[in-house]
């Protein structure tokens, strides 16, 4: 219940919290909306000695259009996500999943940014900014790089991002009008998906179907993509979801029964996203 | 760490260890004992105050996440004089209490809902509280108090 | 002018909903220290050593202590009745052994609370594993032995003439159904954990504890140290839920005194919720097999319920639930033979206790369960089968098969009035239609009518009343609420009695020294003892009065009743199966409750849903899940599935009144009623959704996995 101590740093602009990110190295970690990091250190399972608050770095909370693209800031809360009017419009998949993540409460200081970092193959958003083909931006010391979702999630709790670096932006490409579906299956209305699926289908872009918690990471459903590129039924193509996945198992569900779900919710999200 | 934030329209500037919670905070430091901690994995909701006018689990944030910002606590509810805000009013009357521990939060958490939504239905309120768990009423009567309070003047505001 | 029967509205509010309630954890208590208790991360192993040293001299540590330094003898089992070898320690001691993950085995006293967590953190335990026995099966097979000297696993054992797996039984039947069937651990999870403090003052104890009996509680201190009870004061401020797991105290606060004795200071301490999920005792943990035979147009002739309870590492009351579920085991039939026999084991576990029907809803279970297969078997509607073999509506005393004697009850009654309140015809059409036209999310429709025992936990209550000059009453009650509303309900009792306005009167309990007996509440007891005693100390104040002013008159007196009382009703649970993925969800529940006279139905009204809910919560959703080596596996509130509001449907519920002669409200508990129902309605609801895949049976909870592999291994 009572985290290890440690030091606070507050940074008040991305530039503070990448200096205090390379002063503090190793020991430290970003504080954004708290809800991945401090559940994990009240039970003591993660104790870093720097907490850098970027809380307040408030350039970083907006949502706006770019051209072909919207950018959402890495610290815009999952609670104005689901209710943004730009998001909803054009990456309407988004909204759906920030409103099922958690409660609430968790919804109000919960961040895309913090979500992502902390990459758990379990979270709705890693694999929904992957169903999106999303362009990740980080600052670092060295300045501003572009991630491909596609590159940046890559194990258990593991992203490309640098120890150094800061989620800055998430960029989408608009996607009004494309048919959409996010399948959330769980025991209870706010628990971590069983199995999850997110499909974005039609109006002319490639199918792009991904699983959540079928995996070490948010995953793509490569088989069930490319047999609807190739023409297949949804029904067809939904039944290769798990294809090449190695699910876990654990008190919720056997690795088994997380492959049949993948298939059934796969061929549910491609029947709605059609339907739009 | 030095923290300054508003609670219940009171400025309050206090000296805190940056693991200090802000349930514990509230609490610890301030005394006001309503607030309850009922779990250690941001689960049951009992810790639920207004942070800015939206509902948090004050479990879940450091006291000095909160510099600068307005906590509401339950006890910081007014309504006109002698009587309980309208949210607490209607968890009188339809009797949404019983122990009483997970009230505070669940009272606070009932106000973000209708502060964030309008024509809410039972459905959307028993979504809304999901947050918020309570092992004596079965939550019945707590819905039915959301959707009555939901309809009645000033239950979006915190003081009058 | 009565109030009884009226919907008053609750004179506690105001307080629990501005200022809160005020629990334990928020009373000051000057020059405390904080306990904190290290636990064990083994679930079975002897200590080979306990390095404290560095914790010592940790900042803020008062001083640590180990179960070397305890020199109090260790804790028998809790009752006489079970395996005298079963020996609790207090701590962990070098050489010594634990028994279960959660298990205390040191004890950091701390200025603050995080100092003493972070002391925690600086001893190094040396274990050395022992195997586990996690589950009565395991247990069963006396390989590994929690305690040696007891030479056995089994705490206690019954059999009376029952012969489990003897067809004789059955000579005559032409039909038998068989089933083992589960009835899981599950934690009681009040919203407030435990806590506790204590302070002497010379040889004088004051206790302040979260619990429902502060006279047992007194009485526990009191033999443990070895005091006259008015050496003690035990303070039961306001408790968040007890549900049964805070009748008697457990180790942890029994050794405070101990604790403030040795560093002369006050002491407390709160536990964390990870704590509480694995130290408060667990409900439930029975693996049962249920047999009953009949004949092939629905007539029961024999029965017999073979049960396995576990206790968990240490004996609490949770191994003796099994008397209440033999007491209850026929139910509401006439079933003219019965056999029941019942063994219980400890295991590497958190020990088990009384929780929400405490015995009852295992039995009514068991037999509902029981009674579906039957009708499965023969082809018969189940509500048609039960109807067949219901005991008939009776107002005078009725002996069970199982020496059982009911005081009234009307159960074809409740089944009538539950099936016709849930249309229940018109459901059965629209199941069928979804078979039909193959829908795959079915229809299914549970039943459940059952009869339960309450007020058999002290057969009776003290009450005192006393009235001012100026007219205000005082009530004092030897009943414990905690969430129940005795204030508002003894004072419409009162108030009744007396003609005073509910305004006048002020309720009193939960103080020792201001109630100098009391039996607490639990067992749904409270308003036919408590309320009772109360009705009759204001008889007697009238009595003294008679017939002028009652101003300045008072009354005490220790009322017994004539006997328990035996709640009845009927659940219908419809519920709609995903066959695609297994999910189940609750979509109505409808319930027919007779509690005899009801004082305030309000009141009523908020037991039967919190019963529902966590009924409901067994049968969908909750488990207390251990691996093979004895870790918890649901030790938080994020992993253990408590029921939320979204899971829920609003209960329809329904009220029959067949009043008790055994008191003179005529009323009998409510409080666990809803819980004994709901369970095997839904269960029952969930098997009938798949009864036309040729499913027979499904074990609780009823996860969606689980019902999923259930629909493909018959689709073999």
């Amino acid at each position: 219940m009572i985290p290890a101590a440690f030091e606070y740093v507050r940074a008040g602009s991305v530039d503070e919290a990448i200096a205090a990110l390379a002063e503090h190295g190793d020991e430290a970690k970003l504080l954004a909306g708290g809800h991945s990091l401090l559940p994990l250190m009240k039970l003591r399972l993660a104790f870093p000695s720097v907490l850098i608050d970027v809380g307040r770095v408030r350039e970083l909370d907006f949502v706006r259009e770019d051209g072909d693209q919207i950018v959402v800031g890495a610290l815009t809360r999952h609670s104005e996500l689901a209710r943004n009017d730009l998001v909803r419009q054009e990456a309407p998949l988004l909204a759906r999943a920030a409103s099922l993540i958690g409660d609430p409460q968790v919804r109000h200081r919960g961040t895309i940014g913090g979500s992502l970092a902390h990459g758990d193959p379990a979270s709705d958003l890693p694999a929904v900014v992957l169903a999106l083909g999303a362009t990740l931006v980080a600052q670092g010391p060295d300045g501003r790089r572009e991630i491909a979702a596609d590159d940046m999630f890559q194990g258990f709790l593991e992203t490309a991002l640098d120890e150094d670096e800061m989620l800055t932006e998430i960029r989408l490409p608009r996607a009004a009008g494309r048919g959409w579906s996010y399948q959330k299956f769980t025991r209870r209305s706010q628990d971590w998906a069983i199995v999850a699926v997110a499909a974005v289908t039609g109006g002319g872009g490639a199918p792009s179907v991904t699983l959540v918690n079928m995996g070490t990471r948010p995953m793509r459903a490569t088989e069930t993509e490319s047999a609807l590129a190739s023409g297949s039924s949804p029904a067809d193509a939904a039944a290769l979801a798990a294809d090449g996945t190695e699910p876990p198992a654990d008190l919720v569900a056997s690795s088994d029964y997380r492959r049949h779900l993948a298939t059934v919710l796969t061929r549910r999200a491609l029947e709605e996203a059609a339907s739009r | 760490m030095n923290v300054s934030l508003s609670v219940n329209g009171e400025p309050r500037t206090d000296e805190v260890e940056p693991r200090l919670l802000l349930v514990q905070y509230l609490r610890d430091v301030l005394d006001l004992k309503a607030t309850n901690i009922g779990c250690d994995t941001t689960s049951c909701g009992a810790c639920t105050v207004l942070l800015d006018g939206e509902s948090v689990k004050s479990c879940t944030v450091l006291a000095v996440q909160a510099d600068g910002f307005d906590v509401v606590t339950v006890e910081g509810l007014r309504a006109g004089a002698g009587e309980m805000h309208p949210m607490q009013q209607a968890f009188n009357d339809h009797h949404g209490l019983q122990c009483g521990f997970c009230t505070p939060g669940m009272v606070m958490a009932a106000i973000g809902l209708v502060r964030e939504s309008s024509d809410l239905d039972e459905d959307a309120v028993r979504h809304g509280l999901e947050g918020n768990l309570c092992r004596c009423t079965g939550y019945q009567n707590i819905v039915a108090a959301v959707l009555d309070a939901a309809r009645r003047p000033g239950v979006t505001e915190t003081a009058p | 002018m009565s109030l009884l029967g009226e919907r008053v509205k609750r004179t506690e509010d105001r307080k629990f909903l501005t200022t809160g309630g005020t629990y334990v954890d928020d009373l000051p208590l000057e020059g405390a220290v904080w306990v904190t208790y290290l636990r064990s991360t083994v679930a079975h192993a002897r200590i080979d050593s306990i390095d404290v040293t560095a914790a010592l001299t940790a900042p803020g540590v008062v001083d640590v202590v180990t179960g070397d330094d305890v020199d109090l003898p260790p804790l028998p089992p809790d009752f006489g009745l079970y395996n005298d070898k079963m020996i609790r320690p207090w701590l962990a001691s070098t050489g010594g052994k634990v028994r279960y993950v959660g298990e205390p085995i040191v004890a950091i006293l701390s200025e603050t609370r995080a100092q003493g967590v972070d002391a925690s953190e600086l001893i190094v335990v040396d274990y050395d594993p022992l195997p586990a026995v996690v589950g009565v099966e395991n247990a069963a097979k006396n390989e590994s032995l929690l305690f040696e000297d007891a030479a056995t696993n089994l705490a206690f054992e019954m059999k009376g003439d029952a012969e489990p797996g003897d067809p004789a039984l059955f000579e005559g039947c032409d039909v038998v159904v068989r089933q083992r069937t589960v009835n899981q651990r599950v934690a009681p999870a009040p919203l407030e954990t435990r806590a506790a403090a204590v302070r002497w003052e010379g040889a004088h104890l004051t206790c302040w504890a979260s619990t429902q009996a502060p006279h047992g509680v007194r009485d526990g201190f009191a033999k443990q140290y070895d005091l006259e009870p008015e050496n003690i004061r035990v303070i039961s401020p306001d408790v968040g839920g007890g549900f049964g797991a805070k009748i008697s105290a457990y180790p942890e606060e029994l050794l405070l005194p101990w604790l403030a004795r040795r560093v002369d200071r006050p002491a407390r301490w709160t536990e964390t919720r990870t704590e509480s999920m694995l130290n408060l005792g667990h409900g439930r943990g029975q693996l049962q097999e249920v047999e009953l035979g009949g004949t092939r147009d629905g007539k029961f002739l024999a029965y017999r319920l073979t049960v396995d309870q576990d206790c968990g590492a240490y004996c609490k009351v949770g191994g003796l639930m099994v008397f209440s579920t033999r007491m209850m085991a026929t139910g509401v039939y006439e079933i003219p033979k019965a056999q029941y026999a019942c063994r219980s084991w400890v295991t590497n576990t958190t020990p088990t206790v009384a929780y929400r029907g405490a015995g009852r809803p295992e039995a009514a279970a068991a037999i509902e369960r029981a009674v579906d297969l039957f009708a499965a078997e023969i082809g018969m509607d189940p509500a048609e089968v039960r109807a067949l073999n219901f005991i008939a509506p009776f107002d005078q005393p009725h002996t069970t098969v199982m020496g059982t004697v009911y005081d009234t009850g009307d159960y074809a009654g409740a089944l009538r009035m539950v099936l016709e309140k849930a249309d229940y015809e018109g459901l059965r059409n629209e199941q069928q239609q979804r078979r039909t036209s193959g829908d795959p999310v079915a229809l299914g429709i549970g039943l459940a009518v059952y009869v339960e025992v309450t007020g058999g936990a002290g057969a009776g209550e003290w009450a005192g009343v006393s009235v001012g000059d100026d007219g205000k009453v005082t009530v004092r009650t030897g009943t414990s609420p905690h969430g129940q509303g005795h204030e508002t309900a003894w004072a419409q009792i009162a108030a009744s009695k007396l003609g005073v306005a509910m305004s006048d009167i002020t309720v009193e309990h939960g103080d020792t020294d201001i109630i100098p007996m009391g039996g607490g509440t639990m067992g749904s007891r409270s308003l036919q003892h408590g309320g009772a005693a109360v009705a009759k100390v204001c008889d007697m104040i009238l009595e003294k009065a008679a017939g002028g002013s009652v101003h300045g008159l008072s009354a005490d007196a220790s009322v017994s009743a004539s006997g328990p009382t035996f709640p009845f009703g009927a659940h219908v649970a419809v519920v709609e199966v995903d066959t695609e993925t297994g999910m189940v969800k609750l979509r109505q529940l409808i319930a027919v409750d007779d509690a005899g006279k009801i004082v305030n139905p309000t009141l009523a009204d908020g037991q039967v849903h919190g019963g529902v809910a966590q009924g409901v919560a067994q049968a969908l959703l909750e488990e207390f899940s251990y691996d093979a080596d004895g870790n918890p596996l649901t030790s938080t509130l994020a992993d253990y599935a408590f029921v939320t509001a979204a899971e829920l449907p609003s209960v329809e519920r329904h009220m029959m009144e067949t009043p008790t002669p055994n008191n003179e409200l005529g009323a009998k508990g409510i409080g666990e009623s809803g819980t004994i129902g709901s369970t095997p309605a839904v269960q029952n609801a969930v098997v009938d959704a798949l009864s036309h895949l040729g499913i027979r049976h499904v074990d609780i909870p009823t996860t969606p996995e689980r019902v999923w592999r259930t629909i493909q291994e018959a689709g073999r």
